[in-house]
C-alpha cells in the first residue's frame, strides 16, 4: 500500500491521528509527518501523589458534611433544616465550579496542545476505562481519575494503566466496588451476628463484570458468569477511605482485609491461591496479557482511529506489536504511526461532538474560556464526562450523523463562526485547517461566501472537516 | 401461579381478512391494499429503557408468595398500584395502571430476547438488531423498509444520537429539543451543496431541516399559537420547558412527539431511548425518578395524540431484566427476563401477556434471575404483524432473521 504524498500526509496526522490543526501545524509536520507522531508518544506527566488532589477531597467533604445535616434534620423535620440548607447550597455550588474547571481543563489542552496526538491517545483510553458522572459525587472524581489514572500511563505498560484504573476511587465508586463485602467474610459474619442485615453488605459483581467484558478480554473473551462470580470475590476488600475519613486520606485507596472473601478463586480456568489484596491484582496482572485482550483493544484502537470497519491487517499489526511487547502502549502508538493503513486518503470517521468542537477552536486558533463555551456538547448528545454507559461513548458514524445531530452541529456553528473569525480571510483558515485535505469545492464555496463568519461555517460544516 | 397467557378472541384482524379474502376468491392484492390503506394511520412508539429496568419492581409481583423475601427492603407491596391479584404496578406508574384499567394497557411480565447476554452493551444491541451477531441495522427500520414497499412510511427517534434500533436502509428523522434553525436561511442551503457527494450527511441534513420545520409548528401548536409563527425568544423558552428530568418536562415531550406524529407526512414508527435504569445500588430512589419520567411520557403521548391514541401502541421494553435478589448495596445486578409493558388506544383488553415462571427457588434462572417465558421478538412480531401490517414472511426471515420459531403473538390489537 502507497503512502499518499507529503502534504496529504502532514494534514492526515494533525486531522486523524491528531485532534485538527491549528494554524501552522500541518507546515510543521510536513517534513517528517510519521516523525511529528512518533515524538509524541513519550509519557509526559508523572502519576501524581494523591488520587484526589487534597482541595478536591476538601471541597467534597465540607459539601458531604453540609448535605448529611441538612439531610439528618430534614428527616427529624426539624426547624433547623432551613438554616442549614444555604450551606448545602454553597458548597454544591464551590464543587460544581471545580467540576467546571476540569472540564474547561481538558477542552481546553486540547484546543491548544502542540500534541494532539498524545491528546487523542488519552481521550481513547480515557473513553475505554470510562468512569461516567451520573451523581453530583462522582462528577468530582472524573477529572482527577484522568489526571491520576489514565494520563500518566498511556504510553507506558498496559498492566500499569490497568491496574490504576481500576483502583482509582472514581471507578470503585462508578462500578459500585467500594460497597461489595464477601458472603463469607469476617464482616458479613458480624454483620450478621448483629442482626444487622439491612441489606447493606453484600456481593457487587459490577466491576468485575465491566472489566472483563469492556476493559480487558472483551465480551467475547471466553469468560463465563462464574468467572465474573469468582473475580467479584477477588476484589471484595478493594475500597477507598470515605468522605468521613481525615481529609487527608479521603479517596486514598485501601484494601479492607475484613470484607475479603477468604479462600482461593479460579478464574477463566487459572487457580489464585495467593490470599488478599494480591489476589484481584494477581488476577488483573493475568487479564492485561491474555492474547482476547491485545485482540479486543487492538481492534478498537483501530475502530476509534482509522474506520468504523477497521482493515484486519491494521488490526492484526497492532495486535503483533502488543504482543511482542507484551502491552507496551508506547509501541502500540508506534505501530499504529507506521501502518499504511492508517494513512488512506479517504477520511472515513465522522468526529464525535466532541473532537469536533475541539477540532472548530483548533481551526480557529482559539480555545474555550468558560464552562458556558461547552454547553452545546450538552445538545450534541455527547454532555462531557457523561458517558451513557461504561461503554464509553459511542465511535461509529451510525450514532452521530444523525439529522439532529447535524442540525446541533449547525446550529454552534452558526454562532460560534462570526465571534472566532475576528479579521482573517477564510480561505487561509481553511488552507491551514485542513492543508492537502480541502476540497475545490469547499475552497470555492468559501472562497464565495459573503462573509467572513459565513465562511469559517462552511469550512466546519463540510464533509471533509466533519470527518478526519 | 403459573398462569397460560389469556388468549384473546380474535375479531376481523387484518391477517383474518386475508383469509377469508382468500377464502371468497377476493384477490388478496386488493385485500390487502384495502386494509393497508385502513392502516395508513396506524402509530407504533417504541420505548427503550437503558441499563436493564427492574421488572420486579415495574410490575411487582405482588401475588407471588417468594417475592417479599427476594426482595425484602425493596419489595413494593402495599404502595403497588393493584392490576389484579397476582401483579401491581410501581406506584409512579398512575398513567400506565389507567391505561390498563380501561382495557388500553397490558403488562408481558417475563419477557426476554433468546440467549440472553447479562452484559448491557451486548443484550442492547441483540434487543435493536435483533439478527443474529450483525449489528448493522436495526428491526425497526427494516420493518420498515419492509413496509415501505407498498406504502411511505415515516422513521422518528428522539435524541440527537440515532438508536441501532432505528438505524438501515430507510432513511429516518431524529430529533431533540434545542435552538431552532432558519431553515430557509442561506447558510443551510450552502451546506447542502456541499454534501452533494456525501449521501450520508447530504441525507441527515435534508431530514433534520425538513423535521425542523415540524418542530416549529408542534411548538405553536404547544403555544396554542394560531399564527403558528413564534417569535425566536418565545420558541426558545418553549423549548427549555421540554428539557430536565421532571414530570413535566416528560409530559411536555410526549405531546410534542404525538405532534411529529400526527403531522401530514409525520412519524409512524418513532423510537424514544431513557437511560438510567441500571440500579446496582440504592434502587428504588432513582428507579422512582426515571419511572415518574416514563409514565408522564406516555400520559403526554396519550394527551397529544388525542384521537390518534385509537390507533396506536407503544411498546416499552428494557434490554433484559435484573436479578431476583437485592444485593448488598439495596440494588440489584443484572438479570435475565424483565417486563414489557403494551400500552395503547389501539389494543384490546386482556390479561398479562406470556406465562408467569413464578419466583420459587427451582424456578430462577441460573438460581438467580426471574426465568424468561416469552421471546422478546413474539411481542415486537405480534405489533408489527397485526397492528402495522408489516408482511408475516417477511417478519421471519428480514425482519427478524431466523425467528418462524418465534410466533407472532396475536390477538393484541
Amino acid at each position: 500500500m502507497a503512502l499518499p504524498d507529503r502534504d496529504l500526509q502532514a494534514a492526515i496526522a494533525a486531522t486523524r491521528f491528531g485532534l485538527g490543526a491549528r494554524p501552522g501545524e500541518i507546515a510543521a509536520a510536513r517534513s517528517d509527518p510519521r516523525g511529528f507522531l512518533a515524538e509524541q508518544t513519550v509519557a509526559a506527566t508523572p502519576a501524581p501523589t494523591r488520587a484526589l488532589p487534597l482541595a478536591r477531597a476538601e471541597a467534597l467533604q465540607s459539601f458531604r458534611q453540609a448535605q448529611s445535616a441538612f439531610l439528618r434534620a430534614n428527616r427529624r423535620q426539624s426547624r433547623e433544616a432551613q438554616d442549614l440548607r444555604p450551606e448545602v447550597v454553597t458548597q454544591r455550588r464551590a464543587l460544581r465550579e471545580e467540576i467546571n474547571a476540569d472540564l474547561l481543563q481538558r477542552a481546553s489542552h486540547g484546543a491548544t496542545t502542540d500534541h494532539g496526538f498524545a491528546e487523542r491517545w488519552a481521550l481513547f483510553w480515557a473513553n475505554h476505562f470510562t468512569v461516567g458522572a451520573g451523581n453530583f459525587v462522582r462528577t468530582a472524581t472524573i477529572g482527577p481519575y484522568e489526571a491520576a489514572a489514565i494520563r500518566p500511563h498511556v504510553f507506558g505498560a498496559f498492566t500499569d494503566l490497568l491496574v490504576a484504573a481500576e483502583t482509582h476511587p472514581a471507578m470503585l465508586l462508578y462500578l459500585d466496588q467500594n460497597g461489595s463485602v464477601g458472603p463469607g467474610s469476617p464482616l458479613a459474619q458480624q454483620m450478621a451476628r448483629r442482626k444487622d442485615a439491612t441489606g447493606r453488605s453484600g456481593l457487587n459483581e459490577n466491576l468485575a463484570r465491566e472489566i472483563l467484558e469492556l476493559h480487558t478480554v472483551g465480551v467475547d473473551g471466553g469468560y463465563t458468569q462464574a468467572d465474573v462470580i469468582e473475580f467479584a470475590r477477588a476484589l471484595t476488600g478493594l475500597t477507598f477511605r470515605g468522605f468521613n475519613s481525615p481529609t487527608e486520606q479521603v479517596g486514598e485507596t485501601y484494601f479492607r482485609q475484613i470484607a475479603h472473601e477468604p479462600g482461593p478463586r479460579t478464574v477463566m480456568g487459572v487457580r489464585y491461591e495467593v490470599q488478599g489484596e494480591d489476589q484481584a491484582m494477581a488476577i488483573l496482572r493475568d487479564l492485561a496479557r491474555r492474547p482476547q485482550t491485545a485482540r479486543f483493544i487492538s481492534h478498537k484502537i483501530a475502530r476509534h482511529f482509522v474506520a468504523d470497519t477497521p482493515p484486519p491487517a491494521l488490526v492484526a499489526r497492532l495486535e503483533k506489536a502488543w504482543l511482542g511487547s507484551d502491552g507496551a502502549l508506547d509501541q502500540v502508538a508506534l505501530a499504529l504511526i507506521e501502518a499504511p493503513e492508517a494513512w488512506a486518503p479517504a477520511p472515513t470517521k465522522f468526529k464525535t461532538p466532541y473532537e469536533f468542537m475541539i477540532s472548530s477552536w483548533r481551526a480557529a486558533g482559539a480555545a474555550p474560556r468558560t464552562p458556558g463555551d461547552l454547553s452545546m456538547l450538552t445538545a450534541m448528545g455527547q454532555r462531557p464526562f457523561y458517558a451513557p454507559s461504561p461503554e464509553g461513548w459511542p465511535e461509529d458514524e451510525a450514532a452521530w450523523a444523525t439529522p439532529d445531530g447535524l442540525i446541533k452541529r449547525l446550529v454552534w456553528t452558526e454562532a460560534f463562526a462570526p465571534r472566532a473569525i475576528g479579521d482573517r480571510d477564510p480561505s487561509e483558515v481553511a488552507a491551514q485547517a485542513l492543508g492537502a485535505r480541502l476540497s475545490a469545492v469547499t475552497a470555492r464555496a468559501i472562497a464565495g461566501s459573503e462573509s467572513r463568519g459565513e465562511g469559517l461555517a462552511l469550512l466546519l460544516m463540510s464533509p471533509e472537516f466533519q470527518r478526519r | 401461579m403459573t398462569r397460560a397467557h389469556a388468549p384473546v378472541p380474535l375479531a376481523l384482524s387484518r391477517r383474518r381478512l386475508l383469509g377469508a379474502g382468500a377464502g371468497l376468491g377476493l384477490g388478496l392484492q386488493f385485500i390487502g391494499t384495502a386494509a393497508f390503506a385502513a392502516q395508513a394511520q396506524r402509530k407504533f412508539v417504541l420505548v427503550i429503557l437503558r441499563g436493564a429496568a427492574d421488572g420486579l419492581s415495574i410490575s411487582p409481583p405482588i401475588g407471588d408468595r417468594d417475592y417479599v423475601g427476594l426482595r425484602r427492603d425493596l419489595a413494593i407491596t402495599d404502595e403497588a398500584l393493584r392490576i389484579d391479584r397476582d401483579f401491581g404496578l410501581h406506584p409512579e406508574l398512575k398513567s400506565v395502571h389507567r391505561l390498563i384499567a380501561a382495557g388500553q394497557g397490558r403488562i408481558a411480565p417475563a419477557v426476554a430476547m433468546p440467549a440472553a447476554s447479562r452484559s448491557h452493551f451486548a443484550a442492547q444491541d441483540r434487543l435493536e438488531a435483533a439478527a443474529g451477531g450483525d449489528v448493522s441495522s436495526g428491526w425497526l427500520n427494516r420493518a420498515m423498509t419492509s413496509l415501505s414497499a407498498r406504502t411511505p412510511v415515516e422513521g422518528l427517534s428522539v435524541g440527537p444520537v440515532a438508536p441501532l434500533v432505528m438505524r438501515g436502509p430507510l432513511t429516518t428523522a431524529s430529533w431533540s429539543p434545542g435552538r431552532a434553525v432558519e431553515t430557509q436561511a442561506r447558510l443551510p442551503m450552502l451546506i447542502q451543496d456541499l454534501y452533494a457527494n456525501d449521501p450520508v450527511l447530504s441525507a441527515a441534513l435534508g431530514r433534520g431541516l425538513k423535521t425542523e420545520i415540524l418542530a416549529q409548528a408542534n411548538l405553536a401548536r404547544l403555544a396554542q399559537d394560531e399564527s403558528g409563527d413564534l417569535s425566536p425568544a418565545e420558541t426558545a423558552r418553549l423549548t427549555r420547558t421540554l428539557m430536565g428530568d421532571s414530570r413535566e418536562a416528560a409530559g411536555r415531550l410526549g405531546a410534542t412527539v404525538a405532534g411529529f406524529m400526527q403531522s401530514a407526512g409525520g412519524a409512524d414508527m418513532v423510537a424514544i431511548s431513557l437511560d438510567g435504569f441500571d440500579t446496582h445500588a440504592n434502587q428504588s430512589g432513582a428507579l422512582t425518578r426515571r419511572l415518574a419520567y416514563l409514565d408522564a411520557l406516555v400520559g403526554g403521548l396519550e394527551e397529544g395524540l388525542g384521537a390518534g391514541w385509537r390507533d396506536t401502541v407503544v411498546l416499552v421494553v428494557t434490554e433484559f431484566g435484573r436479578t431476583a435478589r437485592i444485593n448488598g448495596t439495596l440494588g440489584t445486578d443484572h438479570g435475565t427476563a424483565a417486563t414489557a409493558l403494551v400500552l395503547g388506544g389501539a389494543l384490546k383488553p386482556g390479561g398479562i401477556i406470556g406465562d408467569w415462571p413464578t419466583l420459587r427457588a427451582e424456578r430462577l434462572f441460573e438460581n438467580r434471575d426471574l426465568a424468561p417465558t416469552t421471546d422478546l421478538r413474539s411481542l415486537f412480531k405480534g405489533v408489527l404483524a397485526e397492528h402495522m401490517g408489516v408482511d408475516r414472511r417477511a417478519l421471519d426471515t428480514a425482519v427478524f432473521p431466523d425467528s418462524a420459531a418465534a410466533a407472532p403473538i396475536l390477538g393484541m390489537v
